[in-house]
């Protein structure tokens, strides 16, 4: 089937105006399917076809890649991944978005393992579309409440002292579809927003001492892109003093340009957006700047009609990657380890619970070590499916002692339209065939 | 002097040493000054106190004809396209069961408004109007919400002036500011008989999968145990670019579907009004760089110039043979 096609129907609005998504995406599916039966079957046919193995390739015959000269060492100079991994990619979710140049590419983290996400597949959000910068030419200017305004290069970035840390970025719209009703089928789409890496750069803290800040007036500090939104994002001072890092390095690499080549504001545990990528300007000031995207959008609506504004936390969440909506299990009465991520913005995940019955019991769970501040921890446990219909869930605990809430306890405060900081306790349903379900309880 | 003195006295040199090098650390001697010219030229941020509105001025009338050749072909004439983001209307609907988010229904700040439009508008050009251009175009937006009256004129003092029906629907949440912040949705870690009953409140409607998204088995690795086969052919994304790529790149698509008129006409209705056409090729090409209006509607092309006359080429016989999409 061509996934692209627009006669698939009406584009829904952009992600931050989501809400009528659900219904309208279903009307849309109810008329594709009427249109589109056809087409499903012949999909279908396509991947029945997918090749079996070779009996020829298996015990006790020799496969032919062990009878031959394999690649000359040097054949891929940058490597890629293995050629039968090539659908694991990001994807963007049908019908999301006007347009893919304001738009959001979601991390496929039911194929992933451990914390790190692969450069290549660190979700992608962009407001303007993603600027090719040339890093010799780009600047970042500071200035402001400052004793001497400054302007590096990324020379002078890289020549600073250096750290290197693991953090998590998760959009603040991460499962934003969901808040009504379940809206997606897999866990790339409802928590796909969300990446983790190893990031290299200068701490904030060195460059406001290097320009001399204003100690007694700083309150807040600008940060704008270099991008064609020059997207901008009021910074606490506090986080600028404290973990943030302008940062130019990702798990080893630089930046990807998608992840803000050649250096991006790295604030760790805040929604993704303060992230500023392709960072041209830090301003420092002493009120909030109030911009388009800390008030028209990015605020959380509340039920009266005010919104929430500056809610830069990201709440403690977990969420089980596998099994999850979509996958199937085939084999009843089979052993199936019960695996996924869990996070918080507050600091270290301390516990992480794994019901099966839709949150009646719980057990807890086997966290992998290292478990570090505002980064991803991949949590396990053991399952043997019985065959019988069940509900896994996960439930993080983090170092402040926050339980992950519900979602029906995350509806009685906030409603169902604040769009922003869905952090509920994900539900997948088991079904007697084995197929696996997004679902709410 | 003894050795113990004679080493104490060298201890105490280093240890001096090492607070003036501990001092001195903090001169890196890396970036230069920015001067004032430098800073003006990127310094674009505009405070909801007015800070930062440079001079200039724009009328609701000026900002009319701006409107309409800059923005109207993405939000609507009157600021009401479902397409892109609505501007206008929506006032009183933030507590209802369906929100309309708006300049005028959920901004705040007029302020706002400006600085995000001499930011990031017009979405293809960003940063090409003048500050007058900005100032009339922020001018007419209010005035499609009724915010201010059709004789407006916007500039550094006006617009900071401009009382939004939404100024004090905005509060700050401590409980999400910090670390330390006070969460406002409790949950328990009960670990047994937790839940009286549990039953499923919402789910995909029957079809809604296979209809959205095709066949998501390729969206797994088909190792993975849960999968019955390697996943289906064709599961990786289109090759090497195409006219199809360059109208994706150039952005051609944001106003132009394949087969559905956005507010451009659709790339297969421009394919069948030309079809057998041999000038078209020339025709379309000067359409496309000085841009027009009036063959398609009356919302008008802005000049393209993004495309280089080789890729405008590709794009334009990729459009005349059908837009096939890979």
């Amino acid at each position: 089937m061509d996934r692209q096609d627009p006669k698939r129907g009406r584009l829904l609005p952009a992600p931050e105006n989501f809400l009528g998504a659900p219904g309208q995406a279903r009307r849309r599916a109810l008329g594709n399917l009427i249109a589109g039966g056809a087409a499903l079957l012949g999909a279908r046919a396509l991947h029945a076809a997918g090749a079996p193995a070779d009996p020829a390739h298996l015990p006790p015959n020799v496969p032919p890649w062990s009878q031959v000269l394999g690649q000359p060492v040097g054949a891929n100079p940058y490597g890629v991944p293995a050629s039968y991994e090539k659908n694991i990619i990001r994807r963007l979710s049908p019908g999301l978005t006007t347009t893919k140049h304001s738009s959001v590419a979601f991390t496929p983290l039911q194929n992933l393992f451990g914390i790190i996400t692969p450069n290549g597949l660190h979700f992608e959000r962009n407001h303007n579309g993603r600027p090719d910068i040339n890093p010799y030419e780009h600047r970042l200017m500071l200035h402001g409440l400052v004793r001497q305004p400054k302007i590096y290069t990324m020379e002078d970035l890289l020549r600073f002292p250096s750290v290197s840390r693991i953090h998590f970025v998760e959009c603040g719209a991460n499962t934003a579809m969901e808040w009504g009703n379940p809206a997606v089928p897999t866990v790339q789409y409802t928590h796909g927003m969300l990446s983790c890496s190893e990031w290299t750069g200068v701490p904030l803290s060195t460059l406001l001492d290097d320009a001399g800040f204003d100690r007694a007036k700083a309150k807040y500090i600008l940060a704008e892109g270099a991008d064609a939104a020059s997207l901008t994002r009021t910074i606490p001072i506090e986080f600028a003093l404290d973990d943030v890092l302008v940062a130019y390095g990702q798990n080893g690499e630089m930046l990807r340009p998608e992840q803000g080549y050649p250096v991006r504001l790295l604030v760790p545990g805040v929604q993704g957006i303060s992230n500023v990528k392709w960072l041209r300007r830090l301003e420092v000031g002493d009120m909030p700047w109030n911009t388009r995207e800390e008030s028209l959008q990015y605020s959380d609506l509340m039920p009266d009609g005010s919104s929430r504004q500056y809610t830069w936390i990201q709440e403690a969440k977990s969420v089980i990657t596998s099994p999850s909506g979509g996958q199937h299990l085939l084999d009843k009465g089979g052993y199936y380890e019960i695996t996924g991520l869990a996070w918080s913005g507050r600091g270290r995940i301390k516990r992480v619970d794994v019901s099966t019955d839709g949150g009646r019991n719980w057990r807890t769970a086997t966290l992998q070590e290292p478990v570090l501040s505002k980064a991803l921890t991949r949590f396990r446990i053991d399952w043997t499916w019985n065959g019988d219909p069940a509900l896994l869930q996960s439930r993080c605990i983090d170092e402040t002692g926050y339980v992950q809430p519900k979602m029906r306890q995350l509806r009685e405060v906030r409603g169902t339209h604040s769009i922003y900081h869905n952090n509920a306790i994900q539900t997948w349903a088991v079904d007697a065939e084995g197929k696996v379900h997004n679902v709410q309880v | 002097m003894s050795r113990y003195d004679r080493f104490a006295g060298a201890a105490a040199a280093l240890a001096l040493i090492g607070i003036a090098l501990a001092a001195h650390a903090r001169d890196y001697g890396l970036g230069h000054p920015a001067s004032a010219q430098q800073i003006a030229g990127w310094d674009i941020d505009v405070r909801p106190d007015g800070t930062g509105l440079p001079d200039g001025q724009g009328s609701v009338a000026d900002g009319e004809q701006v409107y309409e050749a800059n923005c109207a072909a993405c939000h609507g004439t009157f600021g009401d396209s479902n397409e892109y983001i609505a501007l206008a209307g929506g006032v009183g609907s933030l507590a209802s069961g369906a929100p309309v988010r708006t300049v005028g229904s959920k901004l705040n700040y007029a302020t706002t408004l400006f600085d995000y439009i001499n930011r990031a508008m017009p979405f293809p050009h960003s940063k090409s109007l003048s500050a007058d251009e900005v100032y009339a175009v922020a001018a007419y937006v209010l005035n499609l919400n009724d915010i201010v009256p059709a004789d407006f004129v916007a500039n550094r003092q006006t617009l900071p002036a401009v009382k939004m029906p939404n100024r004090d629907g905005f509060k700050p949440f401590p409980g999400m500011m910090s670390v330390r912040g006070k969460p406002d949705v409790r949950n328990t870690a009960c670990m047994k008989d937790c839940e009286k009953a549990v039953a499923i409140t919402g789910q995909l409607p029957a079809g809604f999968v296979e209809g959205m998204y095709g066949d998501i088995r390729d969206n797994f690795r088909g190792l993975a145990t849960m999968n019955e086969a390697p996943p289906p052919a064709g599961a990786a994304p289109a090759g090497a670019p195409s006219g199809h790529a360059l109208t994706q790149q150039y952005g051609c698509v944001a106003c132009h579907g394949t087969d559905k008129a956005i507010v451009g006409p659709a790339f297969r209705d421009v394919a069948r009004k030309y079809q057998g056409d041999a000038t078209a090729t020339a025709h379309l090409t000067r359409k496309i760089r000085e841009g027009g209006s009036g063959v398609w509607g009356s919302v008008p092309m802005p000049p393209q110039t993004g495309p280089s006359d080789v890729e405008l080429t590709a794009i334009i016989q990729w459009v005349l043979a059908g837009a096939k999409t890979p």
